[in-house]
């Protein structure tokens, strides 16, 4: 057992900072440190130039394979690129969906016809993806999507019938993953195809939800015989929740490390806050500010162990991989709590009339969101005892 | 980046765990810990004589298995799993760690094989100053005191809380120099480690009854002792900064221990949920246990994270005292201090929760539950709780220039 990183590593970390130092400047120096949860919505066309620029540099997808058009870096590569990114205060991903989700699951369920129509878009940082899965009444439920996928035989293409929610930055996404039914008789799981529909097109229409935060990244999407080519569909037909849950197994991955050096500079800027306003002495903040350090240091050994001990990517999920989701999310929500009470009554004054929050308010608001998403704290916690501990199984109807 | 055990590591774990899982039995410990030693000798001899567990970190040119820290925490995890009564944690991951970082090479081949052959040691530091709420666990609390005399040494004052102190065959003391005043007596300054037969006449050793019994605690009153030089490890009234290190060794080790109760904890108590049927089904089907359990799950884990990543640093910090090189001080305090501060709370709580989730049965004598409820505040306690050790690193966060 040992943490360090090779000199080869040492080296590769030199090269990600003088390129992010060289080109994360100029016209991109104002998304620095923007863009990332809660504040998605900011400088949506600078920050798709900044995924372009990034993948001229061979920046984007470095975790994937060479043969698909990614850099094909180890997974210690893979920990220093995030970690650079963050500490450089890179800002949040446009590209983010296409590359550790709708990419990945292309790669590992899509035919070959798919793969090259849609990774390059994704590598070369022009097509952006969003995730159509929760609807109106599968939340937690998700095997309980009513989107109905049908087979028009005269025209050999699948049209879309139904509604989506909660679908972060579909106002700006190039193409979504729809979880369907494709056999309007089946339940649950069964039955459900995984299609890759194109946003634009006269059946779909998106209308922002508003957030807590005054903002809106996520939305509703209405399909109303939308279309999608009869080679659109991932896997076969009945095979959608396979290749739903595969993907699900995508969203732990290296890039949690990125998300830590964010954690780390969301932490810093609230240390500096209470050295200055004399925060630094109650004792009962001093305990709490310790918490959140320890906690996050101990997550990012965690992460590792989780990395090191990923056994071929066979989607068996270790003890701290079952446990990250949960344990990032109520930290990062512990966090937001610690950073309005280290402001103290200063933190309820807004940066700007009528609702402009700060970084921190608005991480504030928004981490009340880690702890639903991508399985909500409750969701999480039957899996760990399910699948962790071999308790039984939720009743099911 | 390997953070996971090597082939070996895995080996030397799984041979812990099924030789404790086969003599620290329920019954065994309950034998053993209402007398006054609190370990079984012949099983101690059997551990160092076949097993050679106690020489694990001890360098092989002095006798030793030359294995790392990494090793001793894959240890120290399984003794707390099953809460092995013995004078493991004492002997090796207290005194022979103090002779490793404070002895000279001379000292260290005369005192480690012994060590490794079986004879048991402790450390002994605290004063008045760890006794009280919320009492001081580092370097200056230690306030017996030493002057040299002729060849040697005379030792003055007590000690509080010495694991296994009243029955270990060595003591290590720390003392300050009595000739210096102010500062210079105070912190780090002016302090030397010695190391003296625990029969030696002066020293008056006296068992303290403590609600967990599965380990034993000590007062030391040490009364004119004349020790000779050869007993000085390391160099006069310099030894601070080591005690520091050997303390925040010795919290390492204890974090591991506390991880290994976590985990055991959760794993009795699942087992539980399992065969306990109320409403006809088995408890482990209700939603308002399985969340018990999964936070106890996520408790462990992240314990385990926090435990590994400190053994890693910690065994760099020995081998730089090895090679002679400088040592991360302030690393090794901060990994101590994480991994302390996490375990002592996720040991407490899943104790706690394990008794809720058992019922009637977890408030019991005869369940075991309670041995380790016990001793997770026993634990908590020593070395620093929780509270304490985040206070230490609030300091390092707040009060200087960013040290971290
Ligand atoms: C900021 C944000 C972004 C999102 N982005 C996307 C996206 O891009 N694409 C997408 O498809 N979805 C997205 N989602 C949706 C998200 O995945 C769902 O909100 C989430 O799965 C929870 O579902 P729900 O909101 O329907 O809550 P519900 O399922 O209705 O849950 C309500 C409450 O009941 C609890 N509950 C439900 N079932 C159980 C159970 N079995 N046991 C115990 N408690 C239970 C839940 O924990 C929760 O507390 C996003 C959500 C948020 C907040």
């Amino acid at each position: 057992m040992k943490l360090s990183f090779s000199a080869a590593d040492e080296q590769f970390r030199e090269e990600v900072a003088s390129w992010l130092q060289q080109n994360l400047q100029g016209e991109f120096e104002a998304i620095r440190y923007r863009g990332g949860p809660g504040d998605e919505h900011m400088y949506h066309h600078e920050r798709h130039a900044w995924e372009q620029r990034m993948a001229q540099g061979g920046w984007t997808c470095v975790g994937w394979p060479k043969q698909y058009g990614g850099r094909g870096c180890s997974i210690e590569q893979q920990v220093i690129f995030f970690e650079e990114y963050a500490r450089a205060g890179g800002p949040g991903r446009v590209g983010h969906i296409g590359e550790g989700l709708a990419g990945p699951t292309i790669m590992a369920f899509g035919s070959d016809a798919q793969k090259q129509k849609y990774l390059p878009g994704i590598v070369s940082g022009k097509e952006l993806w969003c995730q159509g899965y929760s609807e109106p009444g599968a939340g937690s439920d998700l095997a309980n999507v009513k989107t109905k996928a049908r087979f028009d035989e005269s025209k050999q293409q699948w049209v879309i019938n139904g509604q989506k929610v909660w679908t972060s930055l579909a106002q700006e996404a190039d193409y979504c993953f729809v979880l369907a039914r494709t056999d309007p008789e089946s339940k649950a799981h069964k039955g459900l195809g995984f299609f890759l529909v194109k946003m634009v097109q006269p059946g779909i229409e998106v209308r922002p939800i508003q957030q807590m935060t005054g903002t809106s990244e996520f939305n509703e999407v209405f399909f109303d015989d939308a279309v999608c080519a009869a080679d659109d569909i991932v896997g076969a037909p009945g095979d959608g929740w396979k290749v739903a849950m595969g993907l699900l197994g995508f969203e732990r991955g290296v890039s949690t490390l990125g998300q830590q050096m964010q954690f780390q500079n969301e932490f810093n800027e609230i240390l500096k806050i209470a050295k200055g306003n004399g925060a630094a002495q109650d004792p009962a903040l001093r305990q709490r500010i310790a918490k959140a350090h320890t906690e996050l240091k101990i997550m990012r050994y965690n992460a590792m162990r989780m990395l090191s001990g990923q056994s071929g990517g066979d989607g068996s999920l270790q003890k701290e991989a079952l446990i990250y989701k949960l344990f990032w999310a109520s930290w990062h929500r512990e966090l937001g709590e610690l950073a309005m009470d280290v402001l103290g009554p200063q933190s309820q004054i807004l940066e700007a009339a009528p609702y402009q929050l700060s970084r921190l308010q608005a991480m504030y608001l928004f981490v009340r969101s880690d702890t639903i998403y991508g399985g909500t704290n409750q969701i999480q916690r039957n899996i760990i005892a399910e699948r962790g501990l071999g308790m039984p199984k939720e009743p099911r109807p | 980046m390997e953070f996971v055990f090597t082939d070996e590591q895995n080996m030397i774990r799984d041979t812990a765990e099924s030789f404790l899982q086969e003599v620290s039995t329920s019954a065994a410990i309950r034998d053993v810990m209402v007398t006054d030693r609190g370990y079984d000798p012949a099983l101690w001899q059997t551990v160092c004589s076949d097993l050679y567990w106690q020489a694990i970190h001890t360098p092989e040119d002095y006798g030793g298995m030359g294995l790392g820290y990494v090793e001793l925490v894959a240890m120290q995890e399984q003794m707390g799993r099953y809460l092995f009564c013995s004078p493991y944690y004492a002997s090796v991951c207290m005194a022979i760690n103090a002779v490793l970082v404070a002895g000279t090479a001379e000292q260290k081949q005369r005192l480690l094989p012994q060590f490794c052959a079986g004879k048991t040691a402790t450390l002994a530091f605290a004063g008045e100053a760890a006794a009280g709420y919320g009492g001081r666990w580092d370097v200056a609390t230690v306030d017996a005191t030493f002057e040299a005399k002729g060849d040697g040494y005379l030792l003055n004052g007590h000690y509080e809380f010495v694991i296994d102190g009243a029955s270990a065959d060595y003591l290590i003391l720390a003392a300050r120099d009595a000739a210096t005043k102010g500062a210079a007596s105070q912190g780090h300054h002016g302090i030397s480690l010695f190391v003296a037969d625990a029969n030696s006449p002066g020293i008056k050793r006296e068992l303290l009854p403590t609600m967990d019994q599965t380990r034993k605690w000590a007062r030391i009153s040490v009364t004119d002792v004349v020790v000779p030089n050869s007993a000085l490890l390391g160099a006069q009234s310099q030894s601070g900064d080591a005690l520091a290190m050997v303390l925040d060794l010795a919290t390492v080790a204890l974090a591991a221990e506390q991880m290994g109760g976590a985990q055991q904890l959760l794993d009795m108590t699942v087992a539980y949920t399992k065969e306990r049927n109320q409403f006809g089904r088995a408890i482990a089907g209700f939603q308002a246990i399985k969340h018990k359990a999964a936070d106890m799950m996520l408790r462990v884990e992240v314990a385990r994270s926090g435990v590994y990543y400190a053994a890693c640093v910690a065994e760099e910090a020995l081998q730089a005292i090895q090679a002679g090189t400088a040592v991360d001080l302030v690393a090794l305090q901060e990994a101590a201090s994480v991994a302390k501060a996490y375990c002592s709370d996720a040991f407490f709580k899943n104790a706690g929760e394990a008794i809720q989730i058992h019922g009637g049965v977890g408030f019991t004598w005869e369940y075991d539950v309670h041995l380790y409820f016990k001793r997770a505040k026993a634990s908590e306690q020593y070395l620093g709780t929780g509270a304490w050790h985040r206070e230490r690193l609030a300091a390092l966060l707040l009060d200087g220039e960013g040290v971290l």
